[in-house]
């Protein structure tokens, strides 16, 4: 098994996983971060969408193996001090979480869209968002909270 | 589900790939963006006993221009060609088709030439390709072979590469300034493969159409060439009813396959719709580039 290291919300991770083992796995069992989700495990429902090197991946879809000398940051590393981050509270106030099962992908697709596109507006939004699923809560309270996050960012 | 037990090899140059290649033959699987090739060893639809992994083969990246074509390296990921400036001005209608491939977080990682080489007839990329007559460079122990587009696609997720092929780089034509392009795709939501698309690819020369390129998506085994429709439109003034009996001829000898998504019949009304669609469209932005 070939020896990795990563770099994973800040800190340096090492580790010996299988080579089929994916890179989502490999967070959550190996480096117990079990707030990246596995909805359909085959790169459909973005419930498991981490940032690698500043882009919104897949982790259901590379291996952990691929990730060696990566830099990766997964839910957990958006609200380092156990606080909310400020997309996190926008989507607290605007309700956008029903059972939740989706959120952390649903924040790590939206973060590492609003990194790159602050300016964004609805349309914009809900196609960035339009490869994560949620089976609870219809989409617009989702939409809304990434919006509200966006016009908090700009007044500030 | 979980990956079935594999092997795994990351070679670092394409010699070095090429003599894996070899001697897996059969049993190897190429890795690159993943996007495709993953989801089939999760669900089992893959079994290959060793996964060649050429993300780490710096060579396979990267777009250039040379002589009226874009050569574009076979691991550029489909978000750097979204971005390139050379792929924007050089190569409009891929330009217009890359933001349509599945999603954002898909396109980080996917490839150009993995699409290409997976070749899903309802993809994008292949479509572009048929339509522009791009030609495939593959590298294997006896050198190098270039294969046109019109001979790559051999069938469901089946090209001319041999197993022990490596696919190097895909050349793409360069539009000239007189080129409309459109890409027209009709999708059950935005980013899903699409029920039917269509490259059209339109050179207008003092108002005429001088080239016609038509390729479908999702209507085949392979992408599809309207030949008739083509054919029909070169010499001709744009028109309404000139774009109708494209749709006509572009649809009268295709037969769609039928799934949960659409029968055999309503592609086939898709199909003559985006072929109105997308001619109006490309004939409107040829028009504006040549005046």
């Amino acid at each position: 098994m070939p020896d990795i290291t990563l770099r994973v919300n800040g800190a340096t991770c090492a580790g010996s996983p299988e080579a089929r083992k994916t890179l989502a796995d490999f967070l959550r069992e190996d480096l117990d971060l079990t707030g990246t989700h596995l909805g359909c495990e085959h790169g459909v429902c973005g419930a498991c969408t981490v940032i690698l090197d500043g882009r919104a991946v897949r982790s259901c879809l590379m291996l952990a193996v691929q990730a060696a000398g990566s830099e990766v940051t997964t839910i957990e590393g958006l609200a380092p001090d156990g606080g909310l981050g400020p997309l996190q509270q926008a989507m607290w106030d605007s309700h956008s979480f029903q059972c939740g099962f989706c959120t952390p992908g649903f924040v790590v697709q939206a973060t590492a869209f609003l990194s790159d596109h602050p300016d964004a507006g609805e349309q914009q939004i809900r196609e960035a968002l339009s490869g994560n699923i949620c089976r609870c809560t219809g989409y617009q309270s989702i939409i809304d909270g990434v919006l509200l996050a966006a016009e908090r960012n700009r007044e500030r | 589900m979980k990956l079935p037990p594999v092997e795994y090899e990351a070679p670092r140059t394409v010699a070095e790939a090429i003599d894996l290649l070899a001697e897996q033959l059969d049993e190897a699987s190429v890795l690159a963006g993943g996007q495709s090739l993953i989801p089939l060893l999760a669900l089992r639809l893959a079994r290959p006993e060793v996964l060649i992994d050429i993300n780490g083969i710096d060579e396979l990246s990267g777009i250039s221009a040379t002589d009226g074509w874009v050569a574009i390296g076979a691991m550029t990921r489909e978000y750097v060609a979204e971005e390139s400036g050379v792929v924007a001005d050089t190569v409009p209608l891929l330009a217009a088709a890359l933001p349509l491939i599945g999603h954002e977080a898909i396109r980080s990682r996917g490839t150009i030439g993995g699409s290409l080489a997976h070749a899903d007839p309802a993809a994008e990329l292949p479509a572009v390709a048929r339509a522009l007559d791009a030609e495939f460079v593959v590298r294997g122990p006896s050198g190098d072979r270039v294969i046109p587009a019109a001979q790559w696609f051999e069938g469901y997720l089946t090209t001319a590469r041999r197993p022990d092929e490596l696919l190097m780089e895909v050349r793409f034509p360069a539009a000239g300034r007189d080129t409309g392009v459109s890409f027209q795709e009709v999708a059950r939501r935005h980013g899903d493969f699409a029920i039917v698309g269509l490259a059209v690819s339109l050179a207008l020369t003092g108002g005429v159409i001088s080239d016609a390129r038509l390729a479908f998506a999702g209507v085949s085994d392979v992408p599809v060439r309207a030949a008739a429709a083509e054919d029909l439109l070169v010499g001709e003034n744009p028109s309404t009813e000139l774009f109708d009996e494209a749709a006509r001829r572009a649809t009268d000898d295709i037969d769609p396959p039928a799934d949960l998504h659409g029968s055999s019949e309503y592609r086939k009304t898709v199909a003559a719709a985006i072929v109105r669609r997308g001619l109006r469209a490309a004939a409107a932005s040829a028009a504006r580039g040549s005046g």
